[in-house]
């Protein structure tokens, strides 16, 4: 991967840091959707390069975060019964429900597996055609497409051990449930740069007229992500309020056709839970009709899984940008990577585990702040 | 055992009541697992188990002694086998004792139905391994367990070595006012050994870097440099060695993160997977911490045996609680030990 650098040339970055400060005259309040783009602002510090007075709010794009802990305790129920093989992305495998985390099922024998790809379980499927091969299918349209690949591939190749557990979700109906919520304060987005190289930008048009607010598809490096901010910043002190696309060396307005079609053809829209944020209209995919037969949830219909208990874990004010981690009381100490409360602590993209990795220093000075 | 010993006991700061695969990795739960278990039931001195090897005295000889176990999937990566691992993990932990390595022994422990050729191929890098780093194989073990108990071929090996520096190498002695040099580029290992297991193919073949590592450290304490501690990079990489002594010394670490070569292909596999190369491990890689006034001579040494040799740090002050910190764009930041192993992002 070459042309990585040259988009964290610190003096470049500092360029846009005074850029950003020259055409600010008040305060305002952005959010940046996706979790790799907080990963890499917390990461490479860029919220502190910002003019007293902007700030970033922390969004909901972190497919793990979002994941709802009942789907996790349904897929850690297949996951132990004897003859599954359950397949899963790394990331998803520390995330707590009520009965664990993939992994200690696995400790406690269950056969789940690791998997790069949902390609990788079609292939364990063919190798293993006495067992039942189930796929963890979540994360947002950028993942989608594969799961929707893998299952015009076992469509085709009639595999008849291969199911899916989906909670795909999508972004745009979670920022319009975001913008129409009682305590929205967010001004402008950072659209992610990931989800529209897959769906393109269409469909904020709507968004972007109904509420009046900017939204700049931005990139994950640094300069991505400053330019993305003057981009937006420049839109609210001149009043505008448009789809602007940072990201243009990938994302087109249409988006990758293919791959939506791949995605119109095996998924229908539903409404759908998300950690932490509760129920949002629209918001999820589930397999069609025609594919229903590689519904994990049909196949093993007899799954129980345990209510949820009340917890003092915030991550759903956290995902929806009302607070940060530091408000947490918890933070850093009863809730920490190795011993998570809630999502947000666990993924790579969760915005408690980019301030815990990044900040801890910080997080120290938190903690006995509270103690004192 | 101790009588205070009791195994009913849930241990301080450990979490389940089953071992996970994350307990193995290296990072925090290993620490865990450390202060938790062992610890309690074995040490006797304070500094029982903070080294890769022990130091013993043994009428008048000071000897190092240490002891490591392979298991790698798969057996054979580019650059490499377990074989190799075997042999050069227990002489390069011998060598960051500042010992030459004597005598090995080796264990290993075989699955039915593995392939002879392979064990063949095995032995045969053993030989070369032992007689690159000069070490005899003194004593062995074999034990054959039934099919599906073991992933091919495990191996224990264990070390003796003659300690030759003069001063103890250990992290307490890193203090401020030291450099901390890098002996070579960094990450190979760990993505040669993970694009072998999960079939990634990347443009240019990624190839571990695993190598003895006596010689340098030999030439090091040769030439009577204060060598205040050293450290091979394995299991969780370069931050985690860097935070491991910050936290023994009690010393804040300043790592100068762009001065660490990782090579162009490793760059963009990490990149790809989402994972960061300082965590990565590695097979023949060590830091050095010494006094700043050695520094420009130690390195000039070091670049004799790899070029990608650098000073990336620096040791700051003395802190409480010891920390790594790098400079980012706004400001500094701290360097966390990892929870378990590193997994792919998933978009």
């Amino acid at each position: 991967v070459r042309h990585v650098d040259e988009y964290r040339d610190p003096a470049a970055a500092r360029r846009y840091g005074d850029a950003i400060a020259q055409i600010t005259t008040r305060d305002w309040i952005l959010m940046e959707i996706c979790g790799g783009q907080t990963h890499s602002i917390v990461r490479h510090g860029i919220d502190r390069m910002l003019p007293w007075g902007v700030s970033l709010l922390h969004g909901p794009g972190c497919p793990v975060c979002v994941t709802p802990a009942s789907v996790v305790d349904a897929a850690i129920a297949m996951a132990s019964r004897p003859n599954v093989i359950f397949c899963s992305f790394g990331d998803m495998m520390r995330v707590p429900g009520e009965a664990g985390t993939l992994f200690t099922a696995r400790a406690s024998g269950a056969d789940v597996r690791m998997v790069y790809s949902p390609l990788d379980a079609l292939a364990i499927a063919r190798e293993n055609p006495d067992r039942e091969i189930v796929f963890f299918a979540i994360g947002f349209e950028t993942t989608a497409p594969t799961t929707a690949m893998a299952v015009l591939q076992a469509d085709r190749e009639d595999l008849r051990n291969f199911s899916m557990l989906v909670s795909h979700v999508l972004v745009p109906p979670a920022m319009e449930a975001l913008l129409s919520g009682p305590h929205n304060a967010v001004q402008g987005f950072l659209a992610a740069g990931h989800v529209c190289t897959v769906m393109g930008y269409v469909d904020y048009e709507p968004l972007v007229r109904r509420h009046k607010v900017p939204i700049v598809v931005t990139g994950f490096e640094p300069l991505d992500l400053l330019q993305g901010i003057y981009m937006c910043i420049r839109q609210l002190e001149e009043g505008r309020a448009e789809v602007e696309n940072q990201y243009s060396r990938s994302v087109r307005r249409n988006g990758n056709e293919r791959a939506r079609a791949a995605l119109a053809q095996v998924f229908t829209i539903e409404d759908q839970a998300w950690r932490g944020m509760g129920e949002i209209a629209s918001s999820g995919l589930t397999l069609a009709p025609a594919y229903a037969r590689f519904d994990a949830r049909k196949r093993f219909p007899d799954i129980v899984v345990p209510t949820p208990n009340p917890s003092e874990c915030i991550s759903g004010d956290i995902l929806r940008g009302l607070r940060k981690p530091g408000d947490c009381p918890a933070f850093g100490t009863r809730c920490t990577p190795e011993h998570p409360l809630g999502a947000t602590m666990v993924s790579s993209e969760g915005t408690c585990a980019a301030y815990y990795r990044y900040r801890r220093l910080e997080a120290g000075e938190m903690a006995l702040r509270r103690r004192a | 055992m101790s009588k205070h010993f009791a195994p009913a006991c849930p241990p301080l700061g450990l979490t389940g009541d089953r071992i996970e695969l994350a307990h193995g990795g290296g990072g925090l739960k290993t620490r865990q697992l450390i202060e938790g278990i062992f610890r309690p039931a074995l040490a006797k001195r304070s500094d029982d188990f903070t080294h890769d090897g022990a130091r013993l005295e043994i009428d008048g000889a000071r000897m190092a002694f240490t002891t490591d176990s392979y298991v790698v999937r798969p057996l054979f990566f580019p650059g490499g086998d377990i074989g190799t691992l075997a042999i050069y993990g227990t002489v390069n932990d011998l060598a960051m004792c500042g010992a030459e390595p004597v005598a090995l022994s080796l264990a290993l422990v075989l699955e039915e139905g593995l392939a002879i050729a392979d064990l063949q191929r095995i032995a045969s890098s053993i030989r070369d391994a032992a007689d690159a780093a000069g070490v005899a194989v003194v004593t062995g073990d074999t034990k054959v367990v039934e099919r599906g108990k073991g992933d091919g071929v495990y191996i224990n090996t264990s070390g003796l070595g003659r300690i030759i520096a003069k001063s103890p190498i250990v992290p307490q002695r890193v203090q401020p006012g030291d450099v901390i040099i890098l002996s070579g580029d960094v990450g190979r290992h760990g993505v040669a050994v993970m694009a072998m297991r999960e079939g990634f193919h990347f443009e240019t073949e990624i190839r571990s870097d695993c190598a003895p590592l006596w010689a340098p450290v030999r030439a090091l304490i040769g030439r009577g440099y204060d060598l205040h501690c050293l450290r091979d990079l394995t299991r969780g990489g370069l931050a985690t060695g860097l935070i491991e002594i910050a936290l023994a010394a009690g010393i804040e670490i300043m790592l100068d993160e762009h001065g660490v070569c990782v090579c162009e292909p490793v760059r963009g596999a990490c990149e790809i997977l989402g994972i960061d190369p300082l965590y990565v491990a590695n097979e023949g890689r060590f830091i050095a911490a010494l006094p700043e006034a050695e520094a420009a001579a130690a390195l000039e040494c070091l670049r004799g045996f790899d070029p990608a040799a650098a000073i990336i740090g620096r040791v700051d002050r003395a802190t409480e609680v010891g920390a790594v910190v790098v400079d980012t764009l706004g400001g500094k930041r701290a360097l966390d030990l990892m929870s378990g192993e590193q997994l792919p992002r998933i978009c």
